[in-house]
């Protein structure tokens, strides 16, 4: 039993590596949402990262062109972080439905065992181990550099976890020394061997392991695991002096200091060296007495001493036991009164607690909230920690979406007070705009025709066209004169019509001889023209978006608005329901949790009460003993 | 003896667990159910909360005259960037300090939405300042001021904070 628990507590701690050494390989993407989102993610805000990229995801897919979007080359990448953003906000259904969707695309191999191993991932954390293991099976061909050793220690863990050591132990042996696994594939062999009842090749392998460099905090746990199982299993084999040569590589500030100096003791009394005992034991006594391994040193520390035929100090440090046990079960009932009274889930959503990262070691320490101090090994266990976050992104939810509802009543006030300011404006406005456009209209078609006349005097050269008013009035004039002078045949009139002649040869004389000029006159005033009816389109199309901006900022909103109300309000019952039920579920937990602490002590105190009894009578023995002599 | 006291205390320890053992299946089972049925929420929430977004947008950011600023640190950035301030036409528009997480996340690659407002097409201004600290511990500040025309659609300005020492110590990018 103890064997399983080692490493089932290792591997988490081994993935958690794998995956933000994975995250720092992360290739700079140049799409800015896809980039806005990886901001959020990056700061653990998965419901702003997913929102994000959903959008994006959702504009990219509905493009005509795809390929031309900035997104298109991050493709593959932004599908990755999707089910890696689901991942990690714990939305482990739509995660795996997301993967498996670039599973089955069209993608290369390097992408596909990409996917198929945060598939596997994802079945690994869910204890869907055959699943986990059908996932890893579709690897196949070029896998990236980064997740290689992953793949393989993630595979060695799942055979573990199937109880096939045997084939986990071959490709943990290839493992050993892989940077990012340091300490961690190490640990699992000596795992393996332990599984394969190799007792001896798992002592060497947690020697090795219990001596790894470690840089890192993880690392320097496993390590000090390492060693505490070690010693352990060297105890129980009666090796106490190599037992207690392991313990003592344990860190005395680690996770594993207690169990360690608890079991260093133990090696020492069982050796016979009873006072080596006292040094370890009397270190743990002064520790937090939460703490099961302080708990029990608590009734070790006056056995020893009652070994050694110390009587009266095992009498006195039985009653301390005695007082320690007493206080400690006053604070386990008022911890269970206070958790049913509901304190414990008021501690859980304190924000002061939730801005750390530690919070669930925090939580431990949280003043007025006794209820926390017992619940520490409760809170490393996965299914209570994914119920913990559970209730705390529900409680996230149902703030957002409270604040939503806030927000429509300003949404509906908005777009009431935009309808009441434009509303009884835009039929005046609309009139003047229906009287300028057909201004427009008319200077449009005007600037078309003169246009037409330019090309046309381009093509064949018509200088009438480009005579001026008084020309073309005195033309007319001599037009005039001639049906008046009529087709008389006299002197007086061929003279007429000869002066006529003259006089219209004067006129179309200036008329041809500046035409030139006049024609770079003409596409001069043209050009002139043109810019001018740009100004009046720009105006024209500037109004046009400004009038339908106007009807759009208060127009349509109602009904989205009116579904996106029902919708919240029907989310924030289901998230008060949900709520309820799992701080229920949460407060049964945990209070059976401290009952059973509860009756450990209970058990302590009626061995501390009677070992008290027998000290005293020992010591009185004694001492008239030494008053008989 | 010793091992008589030791078997003691593991005796207790085993009837703790052993009285929950079934008790704590069925728990486990429970919570499996509710973590199924917070998956479901979290995805309506989701789907709701990209409605409202797109909603609000179109109510408070009409592309006609969205403007939104946008940063992120140059790789070759060379300080510890604390607080960043923009005005734009003489108006403050954000001023922001960075938090530890924060920066970390520009760092990775991250690029942060510093501000959307709305401003009229046509030509205008804008001021930024960071303010940091430099490796060797001497404080660094630095202003630059940057023109930007806006049109009919969203207009979306990228500012890439490189500090000392590598280029522009700020460049407008156009996003």
């Amino acid at each position: 039993m103890s064997r399983c628990r080692h490493w089932r507590v290792a591997v988490p701690l081994a993935l958690a590596l794998a995956v933000s050494a994975a995250r720092a390989a992360d290739p700079a993407p140049h799409d800015l949402y896809f980039s806005e989102a990886l901001y959020h993610a990056r700061q653990g805000e998965w419901f702003e990262a997913l929102q994000r990229l959903d959008t994006e995801l959702g504009q990219h897919y509905g493009l005509d062109e795809p390929k031309l979007d900035s997104l298109y080359p991050l493709i593959g990448d932004a599908e990755f972080s999707v089910g890696d953003f689901e991942l990690n906000y714990r939305m482990h259904h739509r995660a795996g439905r997301a993967i498996k969707a670039v599973l089955e695309g069209d993608v290369p191999e390097r992408v596909r065992n990409d996917a198929a191993y945060r598939l596997a991932r994802i079945h690994f954390q869910k204890g869907q181990l055959v699943d986990a293991l059908h996932a890893l099976d579709r690897i196949r061909g070029e896998i990236p550099n980064r997740i290689r050793d992953d793949v393989e220690f993630l595979r060695a863990n799942v055979y573990l976890a199937t109880a096939r050591p045997d084939d986990a132990a071959p490709i943990l042996k290839k493992l050993q020394g892989a940077k990012d696994l340091r300490g961690f594939s190490e640990y699992n062999l000596a795992i393996a061997y332990l599984q394969e009842e190799r007792r001896d090749d798992a002592l060497a392998q947690l020697a090795k392991a219990g001596t790894v460099d470690a840089s890192d905090e993880q690392t320097r746990a496993i390590r000090d695991k390492a060693n505490l199982v070690r010693g352990t299993l060297l105890l129980e084999a009666g090796a106490y002096a190599d037992a207690k040569g392991s313990l003592e590589q344990v860190r005395l500030d680690g996770p594993y200091s207690n169990q360690a100096l608890l079991s260093a003791g133990w090696a020492e009394f069982s050796a016979k060296r009873v006072e080596g005992a006292l040094v370890p034991w009397n270190i743990l006594v002064r520790r937090d007495h939460t703490d099961p391994a302080v708990q029990e040193a608590l009734l070790a520390l006056p056995y020893a001493y009652g070994e050694l035929a110390v009587h009266g100090r095992a009498a006195y440090m039985y009653s301390q036991a005695l007082q320690a046990f007493g206080t400690e079960l006053d604070k386990l009932d008022a911890s269970i009164v206070s958790i049913r009274e509901g304190k414990f889930l008021e501690a859980l959503v304190r924000e002061e607690i939730r801005q750390d990262k530690d919070w669930v070691v925090r939580l431990r320490s949280l003043p007025e909230a006794p209820e926390t101090y017992y619940l520490v090994d409760l809170l490393a266990s996965h299914d209570f920690q994914t119920a913990l976050q559970n209730y705390l992104d529900l409680e996230d939810l149902r703030k957002r979406l409270s604040t939503w509802q806030r927000n429509f009543d300003a949404f509906e006030d908005m777009v009431a007070v935009r309808r009441a300011y434009y509303e009884p404006r835009l039929p005046d406005i609309d009139q003047n705009f229906r009287e300028a456009d057909s201004g427009r209209r008319v200077r449009l078609e005007q600037h078309k025709l003169l246009r037409k006349r330019m090309q046309q005097l381009l093509i064949a050269p018509r200088p009438e066209h480009l005579a001026t008013t008084a020309e073309r009035q005195l033309m007319a004039r001599f037009d005039e004169i001639d049906q008046e002078i009529g087709d008389g045949t006299s002197g007086e009139e061929a003279a007429l019509r000869e002066r006529l002649a003259r006089l219209r040869g004067v006129v179309m004389f200036g008329v041809k001889t500046e035409y030139h000029e006049r024609l770079t006159r003409f596409y001069e005033h043209l050009e002139e023209a043109s810019r001018a009816i740009d100004v009046l389109e720009a105006q024209y199309a500037a109004f046009v978006r400004t009038r339908q901006a106007a009807m759009h900022s208060y127009v349509g909103y109602e009904i989205p608005i009116r579904r996106l109300r029902t919708r919240v309000a029907d989310a924030i019952t289901r998230t008060d329901r949900l709520m309820a039920r799992q701080g229920t579920v949460l407060e049964r937990v945990a209070v059976r949790e401290l009952q059973a602490r509860v009756r450990r002590l209970e058990g302590y105190e009626e061995r501390a009460r009677y070992a008290l009894a027998d000290s005293y009578d020992r010591a009185t023995k004694a001492q008239n003993g030494i008053e008989g002599e | 003896m010793p091992k008589s006291f030791t078997f003691v205390v593991v005796v207790l320890a085993l009837i703790g667990m052993a009285g929950s053992g079934s008790a704590r299946a069925s728990s486990q089972e429970e919570m499996r159910s509710l973590d199924d049925q917070v998956q479901e929420i979290k995805t309506d929430v989701l789907r709701i909360a990209a409605e409202l977004s797109q909603l609000e947008e179109q109510l408070l950011y009409p592309s006609n005259t969205q403007v939104s600023v946008f940063v992120a640190l140059s790789s070759e950035h060379a300080f510890r960037l604390d607080a960043m301030q923009i005005h734009i036409d003489g108006q403050l528009a954000a001023h922001h300090i960075y938090s530890f997480k924060e920066l970390d996340a520009l760092e990775s690659g991250g690029v942060q939405r510093i501000y959307t407002g709305n401003f009229p097409t046509g030509a205008h201004h804008m001021q930024v300042s960071v303010i940091g600290k430099l490796s060797n511990g001497e404080a660094y500040q630095r202003t630059a001021e940057f023109s930007f025309d806006k049109g009919v659609d969203p207009r979306l300005l990228g500012l890439a904070v490189a500090g000392p020492g590598a280029g522009e110590a700020i460049e407008l990018q156009d996003w």
